[in-house]
């Protein structure tokens, strides 16, 4: 069988992009490889580690489980796009100051689910963070700095 | 994972008609969270992808008097988190909620929870406690079928191979009526050792119980009733002993196995707790004195 591209349209971190792409290539593979947007990470690539997060059209999903195709049309948001003009954004800043990165692979996609839940709940309990973080791993801190750095982040907001 | 072409038709109907077109070639998808996971893995292999998530007719909650709709590719958190699944079907929000983590809710569906058939699929034991029906559009006709009818065994529903699953119809409920879901996982992630659905109602005065059913998942080929279990409680007011006597009816109906997670006999012992626990929880929220 003839190998076959779609044509697709997409918006990511604000900027408009049209490309040809294998129908069977993951949106991961198409930010990290395509757009050298290399932040976003692969762990797992079966949806259970959450290293891999994004926020699409409003959602936070996990890029690994999702085609290219899929994208098509839609507005995309990575960890590459959350800050404004060389400003750490909130989460980033509250992630270094209380050291809740330690190997750092797990970091951009704990953000963007920890974005997710202030843009939904803007001051969370401890046990909100813990909840809204549970489809993201972490193997080296224990969780703990995590929490503390997402509801410190909570309050500069 | 070569030449594999896609198709995300906006109408049911065309989506109906490239399965008719390509056959066993076909593949439907809906969030794609399982789906994909198989196509990495080349446990399918399809020639094309049909993606269900553009046509409007398989989205959104819809209720009237006689009952909600919900369509096929409507996604797990938007169950989980309407307010009206919530206080009218409250089982099926927690099971819903239950799914994965909220990654894999913002794109998983319902439809693709029950078509996948797993034994362990949380929103469809409450959809049969709750009496869930499965409409299936096929080329010619949209048929209905119990939600208990649908699954066949591990991974096989009664879908024909042109039909798509496009809504579940839940009756609405009845007064003094009430249900439980319960359910025990390893962690936050995991799919559950068991899972337990009741739903019941209440006569119109005291704590006689009318209607009941219970359902089980992760414990047989498929989630499964269990009507012995339902007959003790059928008709009477139970007190602690009877809640009991039908829970163990529930362990002995059931015929789990031994995997990863858990053995067969921790699953039967954690049937008879989860029963008894949602018999319990349903009975103080249809307003009996349990």
């Amino acid at each position: 069988m003839a190998r076959r591209t779609k044509r697709i349209r997409v918006t990511v971190n604000g900027e408009r992009y049209e490309k040809e792409v294998s129908p069977s290539k993951s949106l991961l593979d198409f930010l990290r490889m395509d757009l050298n947007l290399t932040g976003t990470k692969e762990g797992c690539g079966e949806g259970e580690c959450g290293a891999c997060s994004i926020i699409m059209n409003g959602k936070l999903v996990d890029s690994c489980l999702i085609l290219t195709v899929e994208a098509d049309g839609q507005k995309i948001q990575t960890i590459e796009g959350i800050s404004r003009h060389d400003r750490l954004h909130p989460l980033q800043k509250a992630f270094a100051e209380k050291g809740a990165a330690q190997c750092g692979y797990c970091t951009p996609g704990m953000i963007m689910a920890a974005k997710y839940l202030l843009d939904h709940n803007p001051s969370p309990t401890a046990e909100q963070v813990l909840k809204a973080i549970a489809g993201n791993l972490c193997r080296c801190t224990g969780y703990g700095s995590i929490v503390d750095a997402v509801l410190s982040a909570a309050k500069e907001r | 994972m070569k030449g594999i072409d896609y198709f995300a038709p906006p109408r049911l109907e065309e989506a109906v008609s490239l399965l008719r077109r390509y056959g066993k070639k076909a593949a439907l998808m809906a969030g794609g969270t399982d789906f994909l996971l198989r196509l990495e893995r080349g446990l399918v292999q399809p020639g094309v992808i049909v993606d269900l998530k553009k046509i409007r007719d398989l989205r959104g909650i819809k209720s009237n008097r006689a009952g909600l709709k919900i369509g096929a590719a409507t996604l797990m958190d938007e169950i989980a988190s309407s307010h009206l699944i919530q206080t009218r079907y409250g089982i099926l929000a927690k099971g819903a909620a239950a799914v994965g983590s909220i990654q894999t809710r913002n794109r998983a569906t319902l439809g693709g929870n029950l078509c996948n058939a797993s034994p362990a699929a949380d929103t469809a034991s409450p959809l049969i406690a709750l009496g869930g029906r499965a409409r299936i559009a096929g080329a010619k006709r949209v048929r209905e079928v119990p939600l208990e009818e649908f699954f066949l065994g591990p991974g096989k529903s009664c879908l024909q191979p042109n039909e798509i699953l496009k809504e579940i119809f839940i009756p609405s409920p009845v007064q003094r009526s009430a249900g439980s879901f319960q359910r025990c996982t390893r962690t936050a992630m995991d799919i559950a050792l068991v899972n337990c659905a009741v739903f019941l109602s209440l006569a119109s005065k005291g704590g006689v119980v009318q209607d009941i059913r219970i359902v089980l998942g992760a414990v047989a080929p498929t989630p499964v009733r269990v009507q012995a279990a339902e007959d003790v409680l059928r008709g009477k007011n139970p007190d602690e002993k009877t809640i009991e006597e039908a829970a163990d009816c529930a362990a002995a109906g059931v015929r789990p196995i031994d995997d990863v997670r858990s053995s067969a006999s921790y699953r039967r012992a954690m049937v008879r707790v989860l029963t008894k626990r949602a018999i319990e929880e349903a009975l103080r929220e249809a307003g009996g004195e349990a």
